[in-house]
């Protein structure tokens, strides 16, 4: 594969998923709502009964909503990386998943160049929720902000890995509900991005043993260390973890000897 | 481009199967530069497998396919980069422009901006789709997404066409219109087709012609080759009766 080549490629990829994302919409504005909800509602009605403790990152005792817009911040990129995966089942039952395989470029490649694309819608969403939250008063430092940016990167690519590789094994647009059921849900209320572990650990050490090994919490506790300018090498090395090996199962998943085409029709002999 | 002294495509000893079920059965063929080969097969005779093969979304462990001498296999990349695909299905991006879904095509083959936008100036003229060219392809009908799936297919220059079943659902004029399009191609541009149908009156007299039926090849050769020595008055009937005897 030449250099140029790749770089090109990758260009059009990400340049396609920003003209799709900017051409829809409702999906723009979909995915801030969501975030905004629970920041505007859901942390309101609960700031009263759930204070927060001084925890790293937090210098001092912080409102609930300043704790939860991590979480929110985890959430855009946890969705997004979902809707990826929706758009590349749909893309595949479409036939424009065709055009993309087809091109002369390694396989692993081109998966990694929609990720990166997806990644980079979600880091957009990001940005601009973080705005709208500054006006609501919850203002991280500003050198957070910039340093929040790579942390954005792993994180969005973990979670666009682990859409991809949901993506390679559903065969249905229709058996998509079920992966809100059993892989949005409990990953997001399995995780620390509503309520610190600590907290966890008083209700339930189940929970909380669940919530310390789920990828998800290690992608927010990343987000929100960087956002306050501090590197959480931990949550970095398992996010880093959890992307390299949801990566390498989904492009097994659509590799053409085993991959997603043939599962619909049976498989090589 | 084409090199004159191999073959645009040379499929051999190719088997496929789901399961126990065998799909393709030591499918042996090859295409030169220039030609027009139909494959005709009744729905489910294998056309979509071999093409799935051929474009590397499938891979099998038997036989091999070799696009311009690059094998499929083993150097798929540089295969793949001779290679011009028309599937059934529109697999152009409803919500984007003629020009946005082009300019996407050609970052794959990773021609630069100015050699895409002249690239495709060229084609949409040729396929008179120019003064559509910033109209969202939901906008289109179905005769002029397929032309812009043509003209997409063509941006990188490959040296062979695959089109399957590339006129499903479109009306007679659209349907004449592709059809004798891509025969100039093969004539003007030296380009190699493998053009998948059941349909009879898309075949001209000069094409090369493969029958597949239940997986395996009943006949290949000239339209008067596959005709000769049956008792069928013509293309038709002698279609009829390849694919209506039992496989073996």
């Amino acid at each position: 594969m030449r250099l140029g080549h790749g770089v090109i490629a990758l260009k059009g990829i990400i340049k396609r998923e920003l003209w799709r994302f900017l051409r829809q919409r409702e999906r723009f504005i979909a995915a801030l709502v969501r975030p905004l909800v629970w920041l505007f509602v859901f942390a309101a009605g609960f700031r009263s009964t759930l204070g927060i403790a001084i925890i790293p990152p937090y210098e001092t005792y912080i409102l609930y909503e300043v704790y939860i817009a991590a979480g929110l911040i985890g959430m855009i990129q946890l969705f997004n990386g979902m809707q990826s995966s929706l758009s590349m089942v749909y893309d595949r039952e479409m036939g424009s998943m065709k055009t993309l395989l087809i091109s002369p470029l390694p396989r692993w490649f081109l998966l990694m160049g929609k990720l990166l694309a997806g990644t980079s819608v979600s880091i957009l969403q990001a940005y601009v929720f973080l705005l709208i939250a500054w006006f609501y008063d919850i203002q991280a430092p500003l050198l957070g902000y910039v340093t929040l940016f790579p942390a954005l990167v792993l994180a969005g690519l973990m979670l666009g890995a682990l859409g991809m590789l949901l993506s390679s094994f559903i065969k249905q647009l229709e058996n998509f509900a079920g992966v809100m059921n059993f892989v949005i849900f409990p990953m997001f209320f399995m995780s620390t991005a509503l309520y610190p572990l600590w907290k966890i650990k008083e209700s339930s050490e189940l929970l909380h043993t669940l919530a310390s090994y789920n990828p998800f919490s290690q992608a927010v506790e990343l987000i929100r260390f960087a956002l306050y300018g501090q590197f959480n090498s931990y949550a970095f090395v398992y996010t880093l973890a959890a992307f390299i090996v949801f990566m390498a199962v989904a492009v097994w998943g659509y590799n053409p000897s085993k991959g997603m085409m043939v599962k619909k029709g049976g498989g090589p002999r | 481009m084409s090199n004159p002294s191999v073959d645009s495509l040379a499929v051999k000893t190719l088997s496929y199967a789901y399961g126990n079920k065998a799909a393709l059965k030591d499918i042996d063929f090859s295409i030169g530069p220039g030609e027009c080969t139909i494959l005709l097969g009744p729905n489910g005779a294998g056309k979509s497998t071999l093409f799935s093969l051929i474009t590397h979304l499938y891979n099998s462990r038997d036989g091999q396919i070799l696009i311009n001498g690059w094998d499929i296999k083993k150097q798929s990349c540089a295969a793949l980069a001779h290679l011009g695909v028309v599937f059934q299905q529109t697999t152009l991006d409803m919500d984007l422009s003629v020009l946005q879904n082009l300019h996407y095509h050609a970052s794959l083959h990773g021609m630069t901006r100015r050699q895409a936008t002249a690239r495709i100036q060229e084609e949409l003229e040729r396929q008179g789709m120019l003064e559509r060219q910033n109209e969202k392809v939901r906008q289109l009908n179905g005769g002029h997404r397929r032309r812009v799936e043509i003209a997409r297919a063509l941006l990188h220059k490959p040296s062979l066409l695959l089109l399957d079943e590339p006129t499903v659902g479109l009306d007679v004029s659209s349907r004449k219109g592709i059809v004798e399009h891509v025969h100039a191609l093969c004539e003007n541009d030296n380009l190699s087709v493998l053009w998948a149908t059941h349909l009879i009156d898309e075949i001209h007299p000069s094409d090369q012609l493969i029958v597949l039926h239940q997986g395996a090849i009943k006949a290949q050769g000239s339209v008067s080759e596959v005709c000769n020595g049956r008792s069928a008055d013509d293309i038709s009937q002698t279609f009829q009766q390849l694919t209506q005897a039992k496989a073996s």
